[in-house]
């Protein structure tokens, strides 16, 4: 066993562990608060594959922004535990039903799958000699598929600005306040000197 | 028992009384440890003692000559507190979300080169490790705000984590058009390119090697930077999560004693990396600013050192004499206006870089 090989066993180990208890906990924040541990479990899988590169971004994007967003919604869920349990007996047939279903499934594939020669004989290298993951990425992306993966991002951009105008609603009547004018007041305007008579007030 | 062997001596092994072939990381690491937490102790005294000279008073000078020993009493003050953990918290989580800061960020040094070679792990991507580690510190804060089951703490991580989340996308921008110029994620690399070319070099007077380090050709994202480091890191003026006065500490409200130390010495820890990270991304790291003799005989990790308190003096300068920020201008500062620079620059970096040939290259294969 070689020490590469040790720390594989304590990622894999770690990270199925914690998947399971992404179904078992009854919490749901904890559910997510394992699930983390998964991505981060899995990225050292990738580090220990030697692709530094995507392990570092799993956690950027998947730990850093995306687990943010699933954490926030379910802190704000009212989950009632006592309701959750209520219809368990009535949906599990249908739940082992298409588990199952996913299952047989899942073993015909993994059971037929293969790898094309050609690729067999480059698939163990993550990338050529020489050359660092991050650069060989970037010459792929940038280089090769540039027109492909700028489209990819154009669409990617176009569905976000679809969800902001789907969900965009302009009130009429509300004060917004507008930085430019607050800062750009001159004294004239902001401040009136006033003589006061005494005992009449304004 | 080969990998029992190797293993040992990657970690333990002393050289010298032939146990094994190389210096132990644990020592190596630990010996990182211990000074980063006593600078850390001194920052925090140098941090007060600035705070008090800008409002003409002393400052903490009762624990020690000059108020040295005032963290280290802080410490054992902390420390002997009994923690109070709320009745209906949920213990684990609660308990965990002050480890989780602390301990990330002091996870995040061990790619920092405080000189030439001296980096714990020198990785190909440790600009990128950097970010994914600071990416992670959100988390500390959602959890405590979480776990203490009040509605205080958690709406003050609901704001600090919006705050994280809002101005780490103009720091990673930053970061980019740092690496469009040196092409490598490497920390030490970016060193380099900032020692083997610049401005100096095409002025023709390559001696004034402050005039070659990125602060001067990014200077608008110099600024970015320091600016989202400061609302990164919580720091005044945009120290909306913990607001003492008006916003009872946030997310840290139900925490006291040795919890309440490490969210506090997580906070320090991560000031002092973006110090570093701007010293390293911007003030060329550990080069000595005039390459000239009597400059040149100090060591590259005093320079590092040095260059750390400058940038961490303007930290706590910025805290002495900004007023805090209104949480609405906070946003609006993050997202309308860096991040249309940023991603401005980022496209005018990469132009220029791909008309004229500059950049350094020393990293390309």
């Amino acid at each position: 066993m070689t020490l590469p090989l040790f720390f594989f066993y304590v990622f894999s180990v770690i990270a199925v562990a914690s998947a399971l208890m992404v179904i078992a906990s009854r919490n749901p924040v904890h559910s997510v608060l394992f699930l983390i541990l998964t991505f981060v479990n899995a990225s050292g899988l990738f580090m220990l594959a030697g692709a530094e590169f995507l392990a570092l971004i799993l956690i950027v994007v998947y730990v850093g922004a995306v687990a943010v967003l699933f954490l926030f919604v379910t802190m704000m869920l009212d989950v009632d535990f006592a309701e959750m349990r209520s219809g368990l007996l009535q949906y599990a047939p249908i739940g082992i039903v298409v588990g199952a279903i996913i299952l047989l499934e899942l073993l015909l594939v993994a059971g037929s799958f293969a790898l094309a020669p050609e690729v067999t004989a480059i698939a163990m290298v993550p990338a050529p000699d020489g050359i660092e993951n991050t650069r060989a990425l970037g010459q792929l992306l940038y280089t090769r598929y540039v027109f492909l993966f700028q489209g990819a991002g154009a669409v990617l951009l176009v569905a976000m600005i679809g969800a902001i105008v789907l969900t965009l609603r302009h009130k009429t009547g509300v004060k917004r306040q507008d930085v430019f004018h607050q800062t750009g007041r001159s004294r004239a305007e902001g401040v009136e000197l006033v003589k006061v008579k005494s005992g009449q007030g304004l | 028992m080969d990998f029992v062997v190797s293993a040992l001596d990657y970690l333990l092994g002393i050289p010298i009384f032939g146990w094994g072939y190389q210096v132990g990381f644990v020592y190596k690491g630990l010996l990182f440890l211990v000074g980063l937490l006593i600078f850390t102790a001194y920052i925090l005294l140098a941090d007060r003692k600035v705070w008090a000279a800008v409002q003409v008073r002393r400052g903490p000078n009762v624990v020690g000559p000059f108020g040295l020993l005032q963290s280290f009493a802080d410490l054992l003050k902390f420390v002997f507190k009994e923690p109070v953990i709320p009745a209906s918290a949920d213990k684990a989580v609660f308990l965990l979300a002050p480890l989780v800061t602390s301990i990330l960020a002091l996870s995040a040094w061990v790619v920092i080169p405080l000189d030439a070679g001296w980096a714990l792990a020198n990785i190909n991507v440790g600009v990128l490790y950097i970010f994914a580690i600071s990416s992670l510190g959100v988390y500390g804060i959602i959890m405590a705000g979480w776990a203490s089951n009040s509605k205080y703490a958690f709406l003050g991580a609901l704001r600090s984590a919006a705050q994280m989340v809002s101005y780490e996308v103009s720091i990673g921008l930053v970061i980019i058009t740092v690496l469009l110029c040196v092409g490598s994620l490497n920390l030490t690399h970016i060193v380099f390119a900032q020692q083997q070319g610049g401005i100096a070099h095409m002025l023709g007077v390559p001696w004034l090697s402050f005039l070659n380090w990125f602060w001067l050709p990014l200077f608008p994202m110099f600024v970015i930077f320091f600016i989202s480091a400061l609302a990164e890191t919580n720091r005044p003026p945009f120290d909306l999560p913990e607001a003492e006065s008006e916003l009872v500490a946030g997310f840290m409200v139900e925490y006291s004693s040795t919890p309440y130390l490490l969210f506090m010495l997580g906070e320090y820890i991560a000031i002092q990396l973006m110090c570093a990270m701007m010293t390293i991304l911007f003030l060329g790291g550990w080069s000595a600013p005039i390459d000239l003799p009597p400059f040149t005989w100090i060591p590259g990790s005093v320079w590092f050192v040095l260059k750390l308190c400058l940038v961490f003096f303007m930290f706590a300068m910025v805290k002495a004499f900004v007023p805090r920020y209104r949480y609405d201008q906070l946003m609006r500062i993050g997202w309308k206006v860096f991040l249309p620079i940023s991603l401005l620059m980022v496209i005018a970096v990469a132009f220029v870089l791909q008309l004229t040939g500059w950049g350094w290259h020393g990293g390309a294969v």
